[in-house]
């Protein structure tokens, strides 16, 4: 017992560990974040696995036709957007079942990548790579988090930015105030002025551009190639991680890291060689999911008109 | 834009919601065919082809179609009841292991009975593994308010990983040569094949008698109609003093036995072992078919031959015209959407301009 709090202490000293924490983070911060706003406006997005995956492929498609790596953010930002326009076309302009469109839009999503994939790389047998984004080692000198810091990259820094960004524009300006009403009371916004449809699809797009950034972030930094499976549930996972974070953006970065941590941890444990198959430690992301889902479920306050259609003068 | 709730309830435009869907997926899909540099009448002529042209084509749509029918009935059964289970994958890969356990050779578990019986216990275990799979999530749903969705998604992953815990452990094969598959089944439960000289079995009859089964259950007992009332307002059924729960979990243990018995069908009619690649998304697709069937016991029957055919028919059209069989999933993926909107504008008018 003693040796094992000894070791989890060097663990949660070490930069090492942190290092991989965040690494593991930064996409589920953007994708908690991304689910977060849509839910938010009264939208739930299954759509964000598909989303990531197109994300990660034509992020990382266009850094490998020349383009440099903030221009393969950017598209990877823009083809997110375009999923979620066509998520906000089905669900808020013409009502159809949230969950089966958010499939849907999974589905075509991942299979379209898979087949442009294909398309433009016929016979390949080991995916090409790019030159990722490089780690920020001019950080290294600051004090405490300097060594942290120093492993991630550019995309990091900008996840982490984002979440006070976020809860600054839902909390403080008009527009995230007719944002959070459309989520809780769409008649009542209605009633103010506010254009639902219209902040709808906003929030819808402004939250899958967020998932397409978190695609990116794995073909762009933590990797420097594309696999078709390399998403693995991520975006499942986001979704649990919204209730979790009982839909708070600073919660949810408190969700994404704690849940990283676990995840860094549990990738230690493995490569230590621990007595268990190394099956068990991959479900326990997973099972952690469910089990945050199981915590929270009591407490939840989902937004009150989420998954709710608005139809103008249907009560 | 906006919606107007159209007054009279028209079951032609039911009917043609479907048709009107494939041929604007076909359409949209086209444009990929041509992106991707073949000629776009052709590559559907193969893809036609490859999926009804031939005898032997004939016959694997047909044995594609088998656990299509049942993953799709599975998804329909337990949508009815507004239970979206979208473990399907998961419970499909736990029914199919379970069979292997319960009748696999050498190394595996043959308990000493009769044929038949064993046969028997072969089926009732993939049942009973992909009902009590989706057990959990249900009773979460109804107790705790967590959204089934995501806990039957999640599962997907854990279903899969133990599958594979499971073939690197207890259930290995040891002729396998270190493949990971698990041991075989024993051939004497393999169910026996329907036509000669293909791969098609008797898993075919049992998916297409157990879509009369559902269609008469859902048709015909208290328990269906307690499962569509239920789906249609929990509240009101609930006033009404329907057992909601009750509904709920016989409908969920209904949902993944069909599930699980599409896993039973692959181990016992095709693969004879388990792999954890054995399912090319059977349970995803089984969604698609689902709402192409309009939720129709019957028409999952129709709508899992529409996507074995795409699926069987890409498979064949890529090998002649450089169209990655991939084309297959878009198409699939499509329907759905396509499905969703048409279904949509049979229940409302779509009216432009302001109000």
């Amino acid at each position: 017992m003693m040796d094992f709090l000894a070791n989890l202490f060097d663990m949660l000293g070490s930069a090492s560990f942190w290092v991989a924490t965040l690494r593991v983070a930064t996409p589920l911060i953007l994708g908690t974040l991304g689910v977060l706003i849509c839910e938010r406006a009264g939208v739930l997005n299954l759509g964000i696995e598909g989303i990531m995956v197109a994300g990660a492929f034509t992020g990382w498609l266009a850094v490998f036709n020349g383009a440099d790596l903030w221009t393969g953010v950017l598209v990877a930002g823009l083809v997110g957007g375009v999923f979620g326009l066509l998520h906000a076309a089905l669900t808020v302009w013409l009502t159809v079942s949230q969950h089966v469109a958010g499939l849907g839009v999974t589905l075509l999503a991942t299979s379209l990548s898979a087949f442009a994939y294909r398309v433009s790389f016929p016979q390949v047998s080991t995916p090409p790579t790019v030159t990722a984004f490089a780690p920020l080692e001019g950080l290294a000198g600051l004090p405490l988090i300097g060594p942290v810091l120093a492993g991630q990259t550019s995309l990091t820094l900008l996840a982490i930015a984002l979440v006070p960004t976020v809860a600054y524009l839902l909390y403080r300006t008009p527009m995230g105030l007719a944002l959070r009403m459309v989520g809780e009371n769409p008649a009542a916004a209605e009633g103010q002025g506010v254009d639902v449809i219209a902040v709808r699809t906003g929030a819808v797009i402004a939250g899958s551009i967020l998932m397409g950034l978190a695609g990116a972030f794995l073909t762009l930094s933590a990797f420097n190639a594309f696999f078709f499976n390399m998403i693995n549930g991520r975006g499942w996972i986001c979704v649990a991680l919204v209730v979790f974070a009982s839909w708070r953006p600073g919660k949810a970065l408190l969700g994404a890291v704690l849940f990283a941590a676990f995840d860094a941890a549990q990738l230690r444990l493995q490569q230590a060689g621990g007595a268990l198959p190394y099956q068990i430690y991959l479900m326990l992301p997973y099972l952690l999911s469910i089990l945050a889902l199981i915590v929270m479920a009591r407490r939840a306050a989902y937004p009150q008109a989420l998954m709710k259609p608005y139809r103008k003068g249907e009560r | 834009m906006r919606l107007e709730s159209r007054s009279e309830y028209s079951p032609r435009a039911m009917l043609f919601a479907p048709i009107v869907a494939v041929l604007v997926t076909l359409g949209v899909c086209a444009l990929l065919v041509a992106w991707a540099g073949a000629p776009v009448g052709q590559t559907y002529a193969l893809l036609f082809d490859g999926a009804f042209g031939s005898r032997f084509a004939l016959a694997e749509t047909l044995t594609r179609a088998t656990p299509l029918i049942l993953t799709g009935l599975a998804a329909a059964v337990a949508f009815r009841a507004r239970l979206f289970n979208i473990g399907a994958e998961g419970q499909l890969y736990l029914g199919a292991l379970a069979a292997v356990a319960v009748g696999g050779m050498h190394g595996g578990s043959t308990f000493d009975l009769p044929l038949p019986l064993l046969s028997a216990l072969m089926i009732a275990a993939g049942a009973a593994a992909g009902a009590l799979w989706l057990l959990g999530p249900a009773w979460m749903k109804l107790k705790l308010g967590v959204d089934e969705v995501v806990t039957t998604l999640l599962l997907n992953f854990v279903a899969l990983l133990l599958v594979s815990m499971m073939l690197d452990g207890p259930m290995k094969d040891p002729l396998a040569m270190g493949w990971p598959q698990s041991v075989a089944l024993d051939p004497e439960l393999e169910f026996s094949r329907l036509i000669e000289r293909s791969r098609v079995h008797t898993g075919l009859l049992m998916a297409c008698g157990l879509a009369i089964l559902v269609w008469l259950i859902e048709r015909f007992t208290t328990f269906g109609f307690a499962l569509r009332a239920v789906g249609a307002n929990h509240r009101a059924a609930a006033f009404a003093g329907l057992p909601v729960g009750r509904t709920v979990l016989l409908c969920a243990l209904l949902s993944g036995a069909l599930a699980g018995l599409a896993g039973v069908g692959e181990v016992a009619g095709r693969t004879s072992y388990v792999t954890t690649d054995m399912s090319p998304g059977y349970g995803y697709a089984g969604i698609v078919i689902a709402m192409l069937a309009g939720l129709h016991p019957l028409g999952v029957l129709l709508a899992a031959l529409f996507v074995a055919a795409v699926q069987v028919g890409a498979d064949s059209m890529s090998r002649v015209v450089g169209v990655p069989n991939f084309i297959a999933d878009v198409i699939v993926a499509t329907a759905l959407l396509t499905m969703l909107v048409a279904t949509l504008l049979t229940r409302y008018r779509l009216r432009w301009g302001r109000t």
